[in-house]
């Protein structure tokens, strides 16, 4: 950022030679906006997180509401992915990657001594980039995660929760008579569409949704987003998108992240239409950097 | 040039080079394509080569000559208390009947040297052939009885003409005398080519005729069992400890350059290893394929750590995030997800390691496997002997019988790798998936 970027800021301040309503400058790496929400399901405080040398998460404070779909925007490598994966501790598969700071689920720190990494990610799904179907049947994907949990007494309760978890994920149409068949065999939207079932057989809290549509065809992603509008009302979803028309549809909370930090955090339709932090308004509007 | 705007007034320039390089390009093409199939072919004709050799100095031992004698069972002889106790019928000598009976065939022979002579053409075996007879139905006492029993192996060796008839009588293995009985014995139809069982359900023996595959056959098949057993499920547990579950510091990797290491150690030194530590110190039995198996375990065992590893680590980790990611313990996560995934690769480390232990023949010299042992053995704590060292013993010994025994002992071996293949294609076939 030269010191012409600032003046510039500060020329904009007043909003006059802008369309939006910017007041602070691109240098300034505190996050505006409202990080807090009443009644949380996830609190995050000073999150830090180091991959050896590099620090790529700085000071990072975030709540995730009850019942609400949180997107996460951002160019690339500005650590919105590794935020998400400290929500349910995907980082600890990652070596040399340190998580400090304070997560609270329920208000249960997920760092905690005593916590187990298993259950909390019952609780705390998730879903990712590439459908990643089970190279087995339809039915043993999404029955995996109910099973090794111990959900169901028996066969019949299994068939159950495989074809509710499936009818929420609005797939259970395109697969009810072809269950045996190999999930991998889908194509992509319903193999995506697919590991969302997987993931709401285990009753989660919450779905972590790491760009979720970014592998998939537009009608996949349509139908995709429409499912994320109807499971906002059983599960909190924190998604993970580099498309803004994208978290502008499905999200109510949006956060801008930017090298590391947490720039921006708003009401979706205030962050679009009003950015407060110019670097959000540059991405927003396209003329990043 | 590079500039796309500046393709106008270049490009037709840079066309015609293009165009002119084409066909420098091609030629090296045509070279590389050549010299590819120049290499298979080169391959390809070598392995022809080897086979042909084998299987045409080896076929022949499939075949062994058999002998019609006509044996008087003298009740005298085999039983003359006339008990029929088969301790008795067991300890009788038969093979003076069979001297009786060749007598009898060629009443002129006389004198010691001539006899012994005409008594050497039948087979030793013989003897136990009557025995195996006359106590199987001693009601055949007193009577007369005409049986094939196996021709000595000189005798076979004349009738499969590897020996030269016209050569001066010094240079050859049967005298002129002999070879005048054994063309009477053709003419009187006594002599015939039949199918050679005896190879394979005999054991070894100092009489060619005799000698069979089994017990190295037996002894190879024990070896692997036990070899199998052992390494397969420490190889696959191992590559799945430091895969997936071993944190990545210096100690791990010290382990990963050891076993590395160990993979390149010539195979002899672990047959020393196994003299040392699994005979001296523990005092497990010698020639025992249970030995042979462990000291093959300990030389596969690297060979399968090092393929099933990198069957583990062609495993997308999308799959482990996957189950991860809904909660799944990493346990739950490898057995369930990335193990399945991994088996054919790991079954394919697994047929290269079991193939290496096959062909294997140093490290069994060491532990004593290369013992001359006639018994079919019947367990892992048997002495026995194995397939490549049978080659080895029967390449080293001086009958001319034995040339064709060793190519069938080849044979045979190479029989039982690619009926080993076989099966790691199907178990592979059978696991493999698409992901």
């Amino acid at each position: 950022m030269s010191p012409q970027g600032q003046a510039m800021a500060f020329k904009f301040d007043g909003g006059a030679a802008s369309p939006h309503a910017t007041t602070v400058a691109r240098d300034v790496r505190q996050t505006v906006g409202e990080v807090r929400v009443i009644d949380p399901r996830i609190r995050c405080t000073d999150i830090n997180v180091h991959y050896g040398t590099k620090h790529a998460i700085k000071n990072i404070s975030l709540d995730v509401g009850k019942g609400e779909v949180l997107a996460m925007i951002g160019p690339s490598g500005c650590g919105k992915s590794t935020f998400l994966r400290c929500l349910n501790r995907m980082n600890d598969t990652v070596r040399e990657c340190r998580v400090t700071g304070e997560i609270l689920l329920d208000g249960e720190d997920i760092n905690g001594r005593h916590i187990d990494v298993v259950p909390l990610r019952a609780r705390v799904a998730m879903v990712f980039q590439k459908p990643n179907p089970f190279p087995k049947s339809i039915y043993e994907n999404v029955a995996f995660g109910p099973r090794i949990h111990g959900l169901c007494e028996s066969r019949a309760d299994l068939d159950v929760i495989v074809e509710s978890s499936l009818r929420k994920a609005n797939l259970w149409e395109e697969v009810k008579d072809r269950l045996d068949d190999v999930g991998t065999g889908l194509s992509g939207g319903q193999q995506q569409r697919l590991c969302i079932a997987r993931a709401i057989a285990i009753e989660p809290e919450v779905i972590l949704m790491d760009e979720p549509c970014s592998a998939l065809d537009p009608i996949s992603t349509a139908k995709v987003e429409q499912l994320i509008e109807e499971l906002r009302q059983q599960f909190s979803i924190v998604i993970v998108t580099h498309s803004m028309q994208q978290a502008a549809r499905v999200s109510q909370r949006t956060a801008y992240f930017h090298m590391g930090d947490l720039i921006e955090v708003s009401e979706t339709d205030r962050l679009f239409i009003k950015p407060r932090h110019q670097l959000t308004e540059d991405y927003i509007t396209g003329r990043f950097g | 040039m590079t500039n796309p705007s500046n393709a106008q007034p270049g490009g037709a320039t840079s066309f015609a080079r293009i165009q002119a390089g084409m066909a420098k390009r091609r030629a090296a093409e045509r070279r590389f394509k050549m010299l590819g199939r120049l290499a298979v072919s080169v391959g390809l004709l070598f392995l022809s080569v080897l086979l042909f050799s084998i299987v045409s100095k080896g076929y022949t031992a499939f075949w062994q000559t058999q002998m019609r004698i006509d044996v008087t069972l003298l009740a005298d002889e085999i039983d003359p208390e006339g008990t029929r106790n088969a301790e008795t019928l067991r300890k009788a000598d038969y093979s003076s009947l069979i001297k009786q009976s060749m007598r009898d065939m060629f009443p002129e022979v006389s004198g010691r040297r001539d006899k012994f002579a005409l008594y050497g053409l039948v087979s030793n075996g013989a003897a136990f052939d009557l025995r195996d007879k006359v106590m199987a139905d001693p009601s055949l006492i007193g009577t007369k009885v005409s049986l094939w029993v196996p021709a000595d192996d000189d005798v076979d060796m004349l009738m499969k003409g590897h020996i030269d008839r016209d050569a001066a009588e010094g240079d050859r293995r049967i005298k002129d005398n002999t070879l005048g009985w054994i063309d009477r014995l053709k003419a009187e139809d006594r002599l015939e080519l039949r199918f050679n069982i005896d190879f394979f359900t005999k054991g070894d023996s100092r009489d060619p005729e005799l000698a069979g595959i089994r017990g190295a056959l037996m002894g190879t098949i024990f070896t692997l069992i036990v070899t199998l057993s052992l390494s397969f499920p420490l190889g696959v547990a191992a590559a799945v400890y430091l895969e997936e579950f071993a944190p990545k510091n210096r100690w791990t990797d010290l382990i990963e350059v050891n076993i590395n290491n160990l993979a390149a150690v010539p195979s002899i030194v672990f047959g020393l290893l196994g003299l040392a530590v699994f005979i001296n110190v523990f005092g497990l039995p010698r020639s025992a394929p249970l030995l042979g198996g462990l000291v093959l375990t300990l030389m596969t065992l690297p060979t399968i750590i090092i393929a099933s590893r990198a069957a583990l680590k062609s495993v997308p980790p999308s799959i482990r995030d996957a189950a991860l990611g809904i909660g799944a313990s990493p346990m739950q996560a490898t057995l369930y997800h990335v193990i399945p995934l991994a088996l054919p690769g790991m079954l394919t480390g697994t047929i290269i390691g079991m193939a290496q232990a096959l062909g294997e023949t140093a490290p069994l010299l060491m532990i004593g496997m290369v013992a001359f042992i006639a018994d079919v053995p019947q367990g892992v704590f048997d002495p026995s002997t194995a397939l490549p060292v049978q080659i080895y013993l029967w390449a080293d010994s001086p009958e001319r019988a034995y040339v064709e025994r060793t190519s069938a002992a080849i044979m045979v071996l190479l029989a039982f790798l690619a009926l080993m293949n076989l099966v790691a294609v199907l178990l592979r076939k059978r696991f493999e998936r698409r992901w």
